[in-house]
């Protein structure tokens, strides 16, 4: 009846995972306790679980990739820690099998569910209003890419309570990962979590490719395209050809656990180098699908707070799009000590350091975007000039390891962790976080105190290098990745460093946190009228904040770059159109919400085994698509009082 | 001084000792063999010609986002600015030239270091056949009919010839003071050649992360003169073991942290056997 389920499956013998699943349960029983007893549900389903405005959904989306955040830095404190005490013959505190575990969840939870749906969150709010639209190209299909995410999100998360998660690594090499070496339920876990979130992502990458390329405000050009639209379609376009892959790759694995196929496994004529080709063909484009939007970001705020348009637009885009191309070309740097000839070795390792030539040209963009402009040092610009400080190191690194020789001492050690955190922390994170706080008051209408952001920067960024720096110099020291303890006592001192700054960082979480209580509690005193606090330039900052749910009123017509700062200047010499006409919105859907719990039905009963519960999964997700296959009544019209109710913040000033 | 200039000074002695521990300790900084010492060479090289763009990159940072802060009386703008040809020629043209340079240090140094390529020396190399097990090393010296567990001993200044395959899961071979590492993969074989220039005992590592007994899959090198090297082995063949199939299919039992031992008599053809039928009996890395 319940396949390998019983109550075994509870880890009621390890103190910390039972600890930590009694107290999440007890607080979601809290939150849905509070939202029942207040009667939020009515509200909390029509307007948010149900919607399909892309800005409500790119809000959850980035809610979600912060709680997920927190969940992601728990896992990094507990591995410092271990990794800080458990020297000579010290083992710690946290057994192999547990140990393992939370390494594998750190970089699963921090790349899928908290860089890629922050990521995916941001371009969400951000895209069709910076390309002057009223939503994505298909509104119902933007909410279930959301659900799809958050079912993968849960089933993560339940292998916290129920089971346990895999032990492989963030990508579950077989043979390792296969049943002869991983015979729990871990590793399905990782697979079933993530070929439903990765589902998720592929659906909203088909949608903003759509978006871009088919639904821009008339007159927008592609050459009129602000950037982070830009490194949105290389993005989304990484996500539509490097997605298949990864969900292709895991299904030969699933049937290999599954069905006894012979794929990746040592016998029967598998071979595990493939599965290793095949993830790094989607996992190198991964990376660039997670920095190029930021680098979108830090464009947008380095123009926006130099009072400067972008230098070198068009240099901008090419570089842009040749990241996009290269990225494809690159992937056997992953694994140059894998025996490959020097030819081989040597070709990917060339083409891996010319993609630092576009990146490098966006930095020289950026310095000479501040040139001669007038910055004002707002929290956003703080996150944006300690990224091109730190990336640039993070770069440096990269390229070193992208020769063969070099990194086949650096391979796998530590300063191969700090450089990937160094790009990651210091690229994504510092994009995501400058992106939240740039765009946040046209979110919500009111904007982030700035000196706990600042605050927060100035712990994300010491604590950063306290963290990092010494991995790197670990690394050299000869220390490996994945280690649960280790005998050299010359590494200690560094290890305690580094956890310090693993603890500088949890400040730096800490401070955004308050920084979004307190900027709510005081968002009276926040808030913006003009729907433009920062002197923006982009079309986005033309329309109210909150946006209306149908963003514009009347569709602007784009004559140039930076249309809104045009219209600022009376520099667009085309009439805007007299009445609007009818305007449609799309209707709130459940579709996306009830297939995710379809989602989760499937996804839990493969991972154990319940059969008739997956096939009821399945069953009731093709009902659902088919039912709303039917559905013709999409949109609804937006009444002219509501309309006229909306007061514009800004009359575009006609020319 | 001030206080908090003496707390400055204090925290960068502590930094410098830090890097300086890092320099000196039994690292990949501090080779001792042709191939270490050539893969140090190219990390200081490439580093210090990306330092030279770096280093300018992240002053002019600091100096153009300072300079032109809004506020700066002394500053001259130009708000219209966002274009100019000459500055977008430099700008692609710098990183171009530096990825030239690097370019070519990474395709000479990839020929030249080659792990299949065969080092330059007077003498043949030893034949070493290296066989990752859960959670230990196996070490065949297929010419001496000898093998030993977790302990690998050379003489200096003869070149090491390995080959390597894995009897179950993915492990990566890495002495880190020898220099390149490479992947040991069942039912193939990959190929590593090393040396060691002086005599010591180095550390040596999985460096590819292979299951609960991962942290504890070390070995220890001892680089021994070779009047030391064939003493060792005339004692191993006189009071070793032996390793028959019964015998390594008692090593392929998942353990770890296993002592040093050695075996004197290898049945032959035992590598080709491993690579042959790996995975005959597989760890459990159940919970």
């Amino acid at each position: 009846m319940f396949g390998k389920l019983s109550l075994a499956a509870i880890p009621w013998d390890q103190p910390i995972p039972l600890i930590t699943s009694v107290f999440i349960v007890v607080l979601l029983a809290a939150l849905l306790a509070l939202v029942t007893y207040k009667g939020w549900w009515p509200y909390l389903w029509r307007e948010w679980l149900t919607s399909t405005d892309h800005k409500r959904i790119g809000v959850m989306y980035v809610v979600l990739a912060l709680v997920m955040l927190i969940r992601g830095f728990s896992d990094a404190i507990m591995m410092r820690s271990q990794l800080a005490v458990a020297a000579g013959t010290a083992a710690g505190y946290l057994p192999p099998e547990h140990y393992n575990q939370i390494f594998s969840a750190h970089g699963t939870i921090m790349i899928f569910f908290v860089a890629m749906t922050f990521v995916i969150g941001l371009m969400n709010f951000v895209v069709p209003l910076q390309l002057g639209v009223r939503d994505v190209a298909f509104p119902v299909l933007n909410s279930v890419s959301f659900w799809l995410t958050a079912a993968g999100v849960l089933l993560v998360n339940v292998s916290l309570v129920i089971g346990e998660f895999a032990r492989t690594g963030w990508l579950a090499y077989p043979p390792l990962s296969e049943l002869a070496y991983s015979p729990g339920v871990g590793v399905d876990y990782y697979l079933w979590s993530l070929q439903i979130s990765g589902l998720g992502t592929l659906l909203a990458g088909i949608n903003f490719t759509t978006t871009i390329l088919k639904l821009r405000a008339p007159g927008m050009s592609y050459s009129r395209m602000p950037i982070f639209c830009w490194t949105a379609l290389a993005s989304n376009l990484l996500i539509v050809a490097a997605f298949p892959i990864l969900t292709a790759t895991f299904a030969m694995l699933l049937l290999d656990r599954y069905l006894g196929f012979h794929f990746f496994t040592n016998d029967g004529g598998g071979n595990p180098m493939m599965y290793i080709n095949l993830i790094w063909a989607w996992g190198h484009p991964e990376v660039y699908i997670l920095i190029l939007p930021a680098f979108g970001v830090f464009s947008e705020v380095i123009a926006t707070f130099s009072g400067k348009s972008l230098f070198g637009h068009r240099s901008m885009v090419v570089a842009t799009m040749a990241i996009c191309m290269l990225s494809f070309l690159v992937w056997l740097h992953h694994f140059f000590t894998m025996g490959a000839g020097a030819n081989v070795n040597a070709f990917f390792g060339i083409m891996t350091m010319i993609i630092a030539v576009p990146t490098g040209v966006k930095v020289f963009n950026w310095l000479f975007t501040l040139y001669g402009g007038e910055v004002r040092f707002t929290a956003p610009v703080y996150w944006s000039l300690g990224f091109m400080v730190t990336f640039v190191l993070g770069g440096m690194t990269g390229v070193l390891m992208a020769i063969p020789p070099a990194d086949f001492v650096l391979h796998n050690s530590l300063f191969l962790v700090a450089h990937f955190h160094n790009v990651i922390i210091g690229g994504v994170v510092f994009g995501l976080m400058a992106g939240y706080t740039y765009w946040f008051p046209k979110a919500f209408g009111f904007t982030l105190d700035e000196r706990l952001g600042k605050a927060s920067f100035w712990c994300w960024f010491i604590g950063f290098y306290l963290a990092f720096m010494p991995l790197y110099l670990l690394g050299l020291m000869g220390a490996t990745r994945r280690m649960q303890h280790y005998t050299n006592l010359s590494w200690q001192p560094l290890m305690w460093v580094a956890f310090a700054g693993a603890l500088v960082i949890f400040a730096g979480l800490a401070f955004t946190i308050a920084q979004l209580v307190y900027s709510i509690k005081t968002r009276h005193r926040r808030r913006d009228k003009t729907g433009d606090p920062w002197n923006g330039r982009t079309l986005e900052w033309s329309t109210a904040s909150p946006p209306p749910p149908w963003n514009f009123t009347v569709l602007p017509q784009v004559s140039g770059i930076d249309e809104f700062w045009r219209m600022k200047h009376g520099d667009n010499k085309t009439a805007p159109p007299a009445a609007p006409p009818a305007i449609h919105v799309p209707r709130p859907s459940p579709l996306g919400f009830l297939s995710a719990f379809c989602a989760v039905m499937f996804g839990f009963a493969s991972i154990w085994h319940i059969w008739w519960l997956a096939i009821l999964g399945l069953l009731g997700a093709i009902a659902l698509l088919l039912r709303h296959s039917w559905q013709m009544n999409t949109e609804m019209q937006v009444s002219a009082e509501e309309i006229a109710e909306f007061e514009p913040p800004h009359k575009a000033q006609p020319g | 001084m001030r206080p908090e200039m003496r707390v400055a000074a204090k925290a960068c002695v502590l930094v410098l000792a830090l890097v300086e521990s890092a320099c000196g300790a039994s690292g990949v900084l501090d080779p001792h063999g042709p191939i270490g010492g050539a893969e140090r060479t190219i990390l200081f090289d490439a580093t210090a010609i990306m330092l030279a763009v770096v280093v300018p990159v992240i002053l002019a940072t600091g100096v153009f986002a300072w300079w032109f802060r809004a506020g700066n009386r002394k500053a001259r703008r130009d708000l219209e600015w966002s274009y100019s040809g000459r500055i977008e020629f430099v700008v692609w043209a710098i990183p171009a030239l530096v990825v030239l340079f690097l370019g070519g240090i990474a395709w000479i140094g990839s020929h030249d270091l080659d792990p299949r390529a065969p080092l330059h020396a007077s003498s043949a190399p030893i034949e070493v056949e290296v066989v990752s097990l859960d959670w230990k090393w196996l070490f065949i010296y297929p010419d001496l009919g000898i093998a030993s567990v977790n302990r690998l001993v050379a003489p200096v200044g003869t070149p090491l010839h390995f080959r390597l395959t894995s009897a179950g899961v993915m492990n990566s071979f890495f002495i880190p003071q020898l220099g390149s590492q490479i992947y040991t993969m069942a039912g193939m074989a990959t190929e590593l050649n090393l040396q060691a220039d002086d005599q010591g005992i180095f550390a040596g590592l999985s460096a590819q992360f292979s299951g609960d007994g991962f942290s504890d899959m070390r070995f220890d090198v001892a680089a021994v003169t070779p009047q030391a090297f064939a003493q060792w082995v005339d004692e191993t063949r006189a009071h070793g073991g032996s390793l028959g199939p019964k015998e390594y299919t008692e090593l392929t039992r998942p353990t770890s942290k296993d002592a040093p031992r050695t075996f004197a008599a290898v049945s032959p053809k035992l590598f080709e056997a491993i690579l042959a039928t790996p995975g005959a009996a597989p760890g459990e890395n159940s919970k």
